[in-house]
């Protein structure tokens, strides 16, 4: 590659490249303190960079559970596949280790920052700083780390220090693995027999396609003609048909559809469409609210249904633009859509969905 | 090491024999086909009328029968496609440029839209300037060119506790391979001037996951590229665009995508991504941190998995990949009997430094069912190990840096089967 770019741009960029540290040029402006402070919110181990604020374990549980517990469970303890935030202490020699903020995290200084920054997911960087010291003190209480009547704030943010603090050291390899990985291979005879020890094929757990062979396998084209040449091996979807002719206006449910990503994340619908952080949502319109068989709905969510709340695309699209005021106590973590047309489009791509997803 | 065949090329006629040679189990150099091809005594529709006009396709997408070499991802893997990784579908590639549309993508909070208008670069912390960069800005600065390889850390992280998908893309294919041409990094932390006591930079991204990594300084001044151009177009937005950052040689979560913003610091800020993740859990329930460069390894591309070999007995093509974050691969063995005896493959063309590497290896199979494997060296002299003697160091749970050497099982029929040996 080296001998590329001299070739190609010559021995002046070479040059340029080479410098301990160059004349500016000038490119760029220089940043406002208001841009630095938007942007620049990261906390260095031991809270340097934290925000004033404070809140106790006791509240902290309620801002929990309205902005997390929906993917990490009541008591951080992960739903499906998402992740856990406590219950992992003492597991990091266990055949199956669970990394939680007590049992692996380093700093606290960590969690702060993540939460502060990238969470809820979804819903990102919307969270006021004593909420995320609420949900942040509730986390440590989850661990078993502080009292229920623990306060966390910037004042003592310095004092905790997480079990596994001194859990980690840099990078060894050179020193451990080089020595044992760096010995002139051997090229015959280099070991006495050879057995098949393990089969991926017992475990069958790599995804196939509709003829049962692995995905993306290449397609044979011995002897294939033309014809069976066309036919794309990767054929996943049946190609949908379109709808009758009285159908819903095919351009808003597009909008509906491309709207609907931020949805999809809780909530499937289609075919095969199941219950996953929220339920499904096939059949949608006359379904009394909080009533899907095996999805755990937030009691106000079920009362909202025994009060005679059932979904109609008008319905949807009052609940869509403040879903909490809407339903106060929903564990829905979503909190709206900016675009009131966002609302309505949704509800006419949810229209389109049968009770069999069709 | 050598770039020329150790083994006869196969004849072109046995090729072109059709389906009935094959079935005879044709071989290099078979006299003819039991009889005429129609494919060529008769004139086919392709050859008689129209293909498409010059305005038919403004930007191309490859051809439907290549439809399969596509990314793939493994739903049981994680709890969100917003938050995932598919896979590159490397046993279908040939060459070393990865092409962008089918490069493994690994989100934490979705593939965002950011368009060159609306984007901004910040570098503050310990400068002289903090300073804001529009994209037209960034075009003012000097370019450079490089390709390298991006791996992500947990690419074969399923196989720690052995043998578990099946097919290179699965096992190998958190990796991809560009042309990257961009800005150094180093060039923009002249232009804020960095005080003496700036020792890492925190890089971090504009989406929803804001996701940042700890780069020490003398990384930062070394390689680093903010880059905008990949094999020679804007990157694509799954990559990136319109800025992300290329950290040749280390794992891929350091590679921020759509870049925002670039700070100096006095230490590392120990963020989520370099703590709860991307660090490795030993057996004495200790872990590494910091394990940036990838280390050397190899797979074998084809035969694999999903590229069974259909052709039968004969010269037989094997291929494949390999690379390392400390320099360039000086070698690369092949083993058809589960790592008993190695022969040297041929390393194709000039191996570029943190730069995937092809090879390819000339056999005239016999039709008896293989093990194969391959083994990659490096300028440092590190010898890719097998994954057993990683075990030995590593126990099960360290998810990340897998690089042990790869078996498959090619069987009489040609299709392989991903396996570990003794």
């Amino acid at each position: 590659m080296s001998k590329c770019r001299n070739l190609l741009l010559g021995a002046a960029l070479t040059a340029l490249a080479a410098p301990a540290f160059a004349d500016p040029l000038g490119i760029g402006r220089d940043a406002h303190p208001d841009e630095i402070a938007a942007w620049d919110v990261n906390i260095m181990p031991g809270g340097a960079g934290l925000p004033e604020g404070a809140m106790d374990v006791w509240d902290g549980e309620q801002v929990f559970i309205d902005n997390c517990a929906a993917c990490h469970g009541d008591f951080a303890e992960g739903l499906d596949n998402w992740p856990a935030l406590a219950g992992g202490g003492g597991s990091l020699q266990d055949e199956r280790p669970l990394k939680t903020v007590g049992s692996y995290w380093p700093h606290l200084s960590t969690v702060w920052d993540y939460v502060n920054r990238s969470m809820p997911y979804g819903n990102a960087q919307m969270l006021e700083p004593d909420e995320v010291y609420g949900i942040v003190a509730y986390i440590l209480y989850s661990e078993g780390l502080v009292e229920d009547d623990f306060v966390l704030s910037n004042e003592n943010f310095g004092e905790i220090i997480l079990p596994n603090n001194d859990g980690f050291y840099i990078d060894d390899r050179a020193a451990v693995e080089f020595p044992k990985f760096t010995a002139e291979p051997c090229m015959s005879d280099c070991k006495d027999s050879v057995e098949i020890t393990r089969r991926a094929a017992d475990l069958n757990v790599t995804p196939r396609d509709d003829a049962g062979l692995i995905v993306s396998t290449i397609p044979d084209i011995m002897g294939a003609t033309s014809e069976a040449e066309v036919v794309p091996a990767a054929a996943d979807a049946p190609v949908a048909q379109p709808s009758a002719a009285e159908g819903p206006d095919p351009a808003l449910v597009a909008v509906g559809e491309a709207a609907f990503k931020q949805c999809k994340t809780c909530h499937q619908v289609g075919e095969g469409a199941a219950n996953k952080t929220g339920p499904h949502l096939n059949a949608l319109f006359g379904r009394t609210a909080g009533t899907v068989e095996g999805f755990r709905y937030s009691r106000q969510f079920v009362a909202a249904g025994e009060e005679g709340l059932v979904w109609t695309p008008e319905t949807l699209q009052e609940f869509l633009a403040q879903p909490r005021d809407y339903i106060k106590g929903t564990r829905m973590a979503f909190r709206g859509f900016r675009n009131a047309g966002d609302a309505e489009a949704v509800a006419a791509y949810l229209a389109t969905f049968a009770g069999d997803g069709s | 090491m050598t770039d020329s065949p150790s083994f006869p090329k196969p004849s072109r006629r046995a090729f072109l024999g059709g389906s009935a040679a094959v079935a005879a189990g044709a071989v290099a150099g078979q006299a003819a086909a039991s009889g005429p091809d129609p494919l060529i005594t008769e004139v086919q529709p392709w050859a008689q009328v129209f293909g498409d006009g010059v305005d038919a396709v403004p930007y191309g997408m490859p051809i439907e029968h290549e439809s399969h070499v596509v990314r793939r991802n493994v739903e049981w893997l994680t709890a969100d496609v917003t938050s995932s990784i598919n896979f590159t579908p490397i046993h279908a590639l040939e060459g070393t440029i990865t092409p962008q549309g089918c490069a493994f993508e690994r989100h934490h909070s979705g593939a965002i839209e950011l368009s060159k208008g609306d984007y901004r670069l910040m570098v503050n912390g310990l400068v002289d300037r903090p300073l804001v960069f529009t994209f037209a800005d960034l075009e003012r600065l000097p370019r450079n060119v490089q390709t390298n390889f991006c791996e992500c850390a947990a690419n074969g992280g399923m196989e720690w506790g052995g043998a578990q998908l099946q097919g290179a893309q699965f096992t190998h294919g958190m990796v991809h391979n560009m042309e990257y041409t961009g800005v150094s990094l180093r060039t923009l932390l002249d232009e804020a001037g960095v005080k003496p006591e700036g020792t890492w930079v925190f890089v971090e991204g504009a989406d929803a996951s804001s996701n940042g990594r700890s780069i020490p300084m003398e990384k930062a001044l070394d390689d680093v590229m903010v880059a905008f151009f990949a094999n020679g177009e804007a990157l694509r937005k799954e990559h990136g665009y319109p800025v992300r950052l290329v950290v040749p040689g280390w794992e891929g979560n350091l590679w921020v995508k759509w870049l925002r913003r670039i700070e100096v610091t006095d230490g590392p800020v120990e963020g989520r991504e370099e703590t709860s993740k991307y660090t490795d859990l030993m057996p004495d329930g200790r872990a590494r941190k910091w394990t940036w460069a990838m280390d050397a390894k190899s797979v074998i591309t084809s035969p694999s998995p999903q590229a069974p070999w259909r052709q039968g007995p004969g010269p037989m093509v094997i291929t494949g990949l390999a690379w390392t974050g400390r320099g360039k691969i000086t070698r690369v063995d092949i083993s058809l009997d589960g790592g008993k005896n190695w022969q040297e493959a041929r390393i194709a063309g000039e191996p570029g430094s943190m730069a995937l590497t092809r090879f390819h290896f000339d056999h005239d199979w016999e039709g008896s069912e293989m093990l194969i494997q391959s083994r990659a060296m490096d300028e440092t002299g590190y010898v890719q190990p097998t994954k057993n003697a990683l075990r030995e160091l590593r126990g099960l749970n360290s998810v990340y840096h897998n690089n042990g050497i790869q078996t498959w099982w090619v069987k009489p029929n040609g299709e392989a089967e991903n396996v570990e040996v003794s």
